[in-house]
C-alpha cells in the first residue's frame, strides 16, 4: 500500500506505457482474439442450428485455408493467375471478330459512303480515320478482355473472397504503418483508381487516409490491364513455345500486379516513416459468410457497373484523342508533322529510360485515360517508322489482325524486349489519370497532397525504368 | 408465444397486480417529452438489429434512424413512463465494436462510459449471435447494468436456428429478453427487465473476458490494481486497464483529467449532454 500511496494519474499512465511495451504490439490482436473466442464459445452453447451444420463448417474450413499463414498468399496468386490466364487466352478470338466487323467491314463502308456523298478529305479523315477508328480500336481491343476479366473478378467478390484477401494483407499494411482497411481501398483500385480513392473514406484517420490515397495508384487499374495483357502477350509470351505463351504472359501480368502491391507497401512505409508519421489504428474486419455466386446477376452487374462503364469512359476519351492524333499527324510545321516534332523532342529522354519518344508522347496524350495508350503508341509508331502496307494513311489508327502484326510494327519502331518490359513497368508506375487526380483533390482538399500523389509515382516511374534500362544495357 | 402469455395474464389480472409483466400495460409513451426523468436508458447494438424499431415502440416516436456512418440522422432521444418511473431513452449509433476507432464507435462508447446510463440495452441479432456477442461482451466490460435484447427471433426461427435465451442469460450474467420488435413481441418482458435493472431489483454478474492469454493476465491485473487505487468506486477498472494497454488516448486523457473517477449524477448528466451534442453533430 505504501508504494501506491503517492499514485497519481500521471504515474499510472507512465506505468501503463511501460507495460504497453512489455505486452507487445500484438496486444490488440490478442485482445480481439479473446473477445472472439469468448463470443464463439457462448454462441455455440446458446445456439443450435439443426439443418445448417454442414454449411457452417464448410465456411470455416474454407476460411482456415484461404486465410492461413502458409496457404493464404499462394492461393491468392494462384487464383489471380488463373483469372488472367482465362482472360488472356479467351480474349483473342472475340477480339478478332470485333476487329473484322468494326474495322474491316464498317470502316471501308463508312469511307465508301463518305466518298459517294462527296465529303472533303480532311473532314473524312478527321471523323472516320480519326474519331471512328480510335473508338472502334478501343472497343475491339478492350471489350473482350474486360467482358471476361470483370465477371470473373465480380464472381470472386460475390463469393466473399475479397474480404479474405484484405484479411491476409492487413498484417503487412500495419507493418507498413498504414491502415488495414487500405487493403480494401486497394482492391477497389484494381478496378478503378478513382473509385479506390473514394473508397478510402472508410479510413477514419486522416494520416492513414492520405497514405491510402497516394498509394492507390499502384493498384493496377482496368485502364492499364489491357496494356499489360497485350505487351505481356507480345513480348513475354513470345519468348516461350506457343503452348506455354498464355500461362507465361498471365504470370508476367500477375508479377507486375504484385510489384504494384509491393510498391504500395514500400511507399506507405516510406510515407509513414517521413512526412506522414503517426500511430497505426486498428479495426475489426467482418468476414461475411460465403455465398454461392449468383452467376447471372454477376454477369449482369459486372457488365453494367464495370465493363460498360469503363468502355464508355475509354470511348469518350479515345474519340477526341483519335481526332487530336489525326490532326497532329497531318498538320505540318516546316515539312514535318507536329507529332513527329514532339516525338523527336521526347525521344532522347525516352531512350534513356529504355522507352522511346512515341511511348512518352502516348502517355501525355493518355493523361485523361490510360486506356488509349496502346492504340496511340501503334499509330504514332507507324507514323515515325514510315512503314508502308499497314494502316490506311497518315495518322490513321488501324486494325491488327494478329499479335504478329502488332509485333512487326513495334519491331519496325525499334522495340526490344527491354522496351516491352519497361512499358509494363512504366504503365504500373506513372501519374494517375486526370480523373483520379481530380478525385484525390476533391477528397483530400489539398493541392499539396494532390501534387505529391501525381508527381511521386511519375518520378518513381522514371527512376525505375532508368535503372532497369542501365542494368539491362550493362548486362547485354 | 406472446399471445399465449397474454391470455394467461389477462383473466387473472387482479392477482398479478404487482407482477412486472402486468405493469407493462402501464407503458406511457412520452415522445420527445423527457422532463424529470428518473432513469436514462441507452440503446446500443450492431447496425440493423432493430434498435430504432424498439426505440419507436417505446417512445411512440417515428424516428428514421439509419445510423450508418456518413448518413444523417435526427436527434435520437425520447421518453417513456413505465411503472412509477419516467425514463429517457437514447438511441446510439449502430456499431460493431466499442474500440472507438471511428467517430460513431467513439460516440457510442463515450455515452456508455462517461454518460453512465442507468441501463444499457444491447440489441443482438439472433440470426448472427456470435458476431453480435462481440459488442455485448465489450459493453459488459464497461458496465454491468445491461439488458440484452435478443431481437429478430422470427428470422432466426425461419433460418432453423434455436437460440436458448436462458442459457445465454446464464453465460452472460445479465437478463436476456427474446423479442420480435417489428411485431411488438417481447416488449413487456423487455420493459420489465429494464425496470428491474434500473431500480436495482436485478443485480447482474456480467461475464468478463476469460480467454485472456496468461502472460497478459498479470500485467492487466497490475494496472487494474493501480487504477482501483486512484478510483476505488470505478466499476470497470479492468476495462480501463485494457484500454490503456491498447494505447487508447481518449481513456488516457480521461484518467489524467479525473473524468473516470467522477461518478456523481451531475457528471453523468454533463457527459450525456456533451456526447448528445456530438451525436447530433456527427451522425
Amino acid at each position: 500500500m505504501n508504494a501506491s500511496k503517492g499514485l497519481t494519474p500521471e504515474k499510472v499512465l507512465a506505468n501503463a506505457q511501460t507495460l504497453r511495451w512489455e505486452v507487445g504490439s500484438d496486444f490488440h490482436e490478442k485482445l480481439m482474439e479473446s473477445l472472439y473466442s469468448d463470443a464463439a464459445q457462448i454462441a455455440e452453447k446458446a445456439v443450435h442450428k439443426p439443418g445448417e451444420k454442414a454449411r457452417f463448417d464448410l465456411d470455416r474450413t474454407i476460411d482456415k485455408l484461404v486465410t492461413s499463414r502458409l496457404w493464404g498468399f499462394p492461393i491468392m496468386l494462384l487464383l489471380f493467375t488463373l483469372v488472367f490466364w482465362i482472360t488472356i487466352s479467351g480474349a483473342n478470338i472475340p477480339s478478332g471478330w470485333l476487329a473484322s466487323l468494326l474495322l474491316d467491314t464498317v470502316h471501308p463502308w463508312l469511307k465508301g459512303l463518305a466518298a459517294s456523298i462527296g465529303v472533303p478529305w480532311w473532314l473524312d479523315g478527321f471523323l472516320i480515320d480519326g474519331v471512328y477508328l480510335a473508338t472502334a480500336w478501343v472497343v475491339s481491343v478492350m471489350l473482350p478482355p474486360m467482358a471476361i476479366f470483370f465477371p470473373l473478378f465480380t464472381l470472386l467478390e460475390d463469393f466473399g473472397y475479397l474480404p479474405r484477401m484484405a484479411f491476409n494483407l492487413d498484417k503487412v499494411f500495419k507493418k507498413s504503418g498504414a491502415h488495414g482497411k487500405q487493403a480494401l481501398s486497394m482492391m477497389m483500385g484494381f478496378g478503378c483508381n478513382a473509385a479506390g480513392v473514394i473508397a478510402t473514406r472508410i479510413i477514419d484517420s486522416p494520416r492513414e487516409r492520405l497514405i491510402a490515397m497516394i498509394t492507390n495508384n499502384f493498384a493496377l487499374c482496368n485502364g492499364r490491364w489491357p496494356t499489360q495483357i497485350l505487351v505481356a502477350t507480345i513480348f513475354i509470351g513470345g519468348l516461350v513455345p506457343a503452348h506455354l505463351a498464355g500461362l507465361i504472359s498471365a504470370t508476367a501480368v500477375v508479377g507486375v500486379a504484385i510489384l504494384g502491391v509491393l510498391f504500395t507497401f514500400l511507399v506507405s512505409w516510406a510515407l509513414s516513416k517521413t512526412v506522414l508519421r503517426g500511430e497505426v489504428s486498428t479495426f475489426s474486419l467482418e468476414l461475411p459468410p460465403y455465398r454461392p455466386p449468383r452467376i447471372l446477376q454477376t454477369l449482369y452487374t459486372s457488365m453494367i457497373d464495370r465493363t460498360i462503364y469503363v468502355l464508355w469512359r475509354a470511348v469518350v476519351f479515345a474519340a477526341p484523342a483519335g481526332a487530336v492524333i489525326w490532326l497532329s499527324a497531318n498538320i505540318q510545321i516546316g515539312g514535318v508533322s507536329i507529332a513527329e516534332h514532339l516525338i523527336n523532342f521526347l525521344n532522347p529522354v525516352g531512350v534513356l529510360i529504355g522507352l522511346n519518344g512515341v511511348i512518352l508522347l502516348a502517355y501525355v496524350v493518355a493523361i485523361p485515360a490510360n486506356e488509349i495508350v496502346i492504340p496511340t503508341v501503334l499509330m504514332l509508331t507507324v507514323l515515325v517508322s514510315g512503314m508502308s502496307g499497314v494502316g490506311s494513311g497518315t495518322g490513321v489508327m488501324f486494325e491488327l489482325e494478329s499479335q504478329g502484326a502488332t509485333k512487326a510494327i513495334l519491331d519496325a519502331g525499334g522495340w526490344t524486349l527491354l522496351t516491352g518490359v519497361n512499358l509494363m513497368l512504366f504503365s504500373l508506375v506513372h501519374n494517375p489519370c486526370s480523373t483520379t487526380i481530380y478525385t484525390i483533390y476533391k477528397e483530400s482538399g489539398s493541392l499539396k497532397w494532390t501534387t505529391i500523389a501525381a508527381l511521386l509515382p511519375l518520378g518513381m516511374g522514371f527512376a525505375l525504368t532508368f535503372l532497369v534500362a542501365q542494368v539491362w544495357r550493362l548486362l547485354s | 408465444m406472446d399471445e399465449v402469455k397474454e391470455l394467461k395474464v389477462q383473466p387473472s389480472a387482479e392477482a398479478c397486480a404487482t407482477c412486472p409483466v402486468h405493469n407493462a400495460a402501464n407503458l406511457l409513451k412520452l415522445g420527445v417529452n423527457m422532463q424529470d426523468w428518473d432513469f436514462v436508458v441507452a440503446l446500443a447494438g450492431n447496425p440493423n438489429t432493430g434498435k430504432s424499431t424498439i426505440f419507436n415502440a417505446l417512445t411512440g416516436l417515428r424516428q428514421h434512424t439509419g445510423n450508418w456512418p456518413g448518413k444523417t440522422v435526427t436527434r435520437a432521444e425520447g421518453g417513456f413512463e413505465y411503472g412509477d418511473h419516467r425514463y429517457k431513452l437514447v438511441d446510439l449509433p449502430g456499431t460493431y465494436s466499442l474500440l472507438a476507432t471511428s467517430l460513431d464507435e467513439e460516440v457510442a462508447r463515450d455515452f456508455i462510459l462517461f454518460g453512465q446510463p442507468d441501463v444499457t440495452v444491447v440489441m443482438a441479432d439472433a440470426t448472427r449471435l456470435e458476431r453480435n456477442l462481440n459488442l455485448v461482451l465489450q459493453v459488459l466490460e464497461i458496465t454491468d447494468r445491461v439488458v440484452v435484447c435478443l431481437n429478430l427471433m422470427d428470422e432466426a426461427k425461419r433460418h432453423g436456428l434455436e437460440v436458448d435465451e436462458r442459457r445465454l442469460a446464464r453465460e452472460l450474467g445479465v437478463p436476456v429478453v427474446p423479442t420480435v420488435a417489428r411485431y411488438g413481441e417481447g416488449m413487456k418482458e423487455l420493459l420489465a427487465a429494464i425496470a428491474d435493472v434500473a431500480i436495482g431489483k436485478t443485480v447482474n454478474k456480467p461475464h468478463r473476458l476469460r480467454s485472456t492469454p496468461p502472460e497478459l493476465k498479470e500485467k492487466v491485473a497490475e494496472l487494474t490494481a493501480q487504477i482501483e487505487v486512484l478510483h476505488p468506486n470505478l466499476p470497470n477498472a479492468r476495462w480501463v486497464a485494457l484500454r490503456l494497454l491498447d494505447g487508447d488516448e481518449r481513456i488516457a486523457e480521461a484518467l489524467r483529467k479525473g473524468e473516470l473517477g467522477d461518478l456523481t449524477r451531475t457528471a453523468g448528466e454533463a457527459a450525456q449532454q456533451s456526447v448528445g451534442v456530438r451525436l447530433e453533430a456527427t451522425t
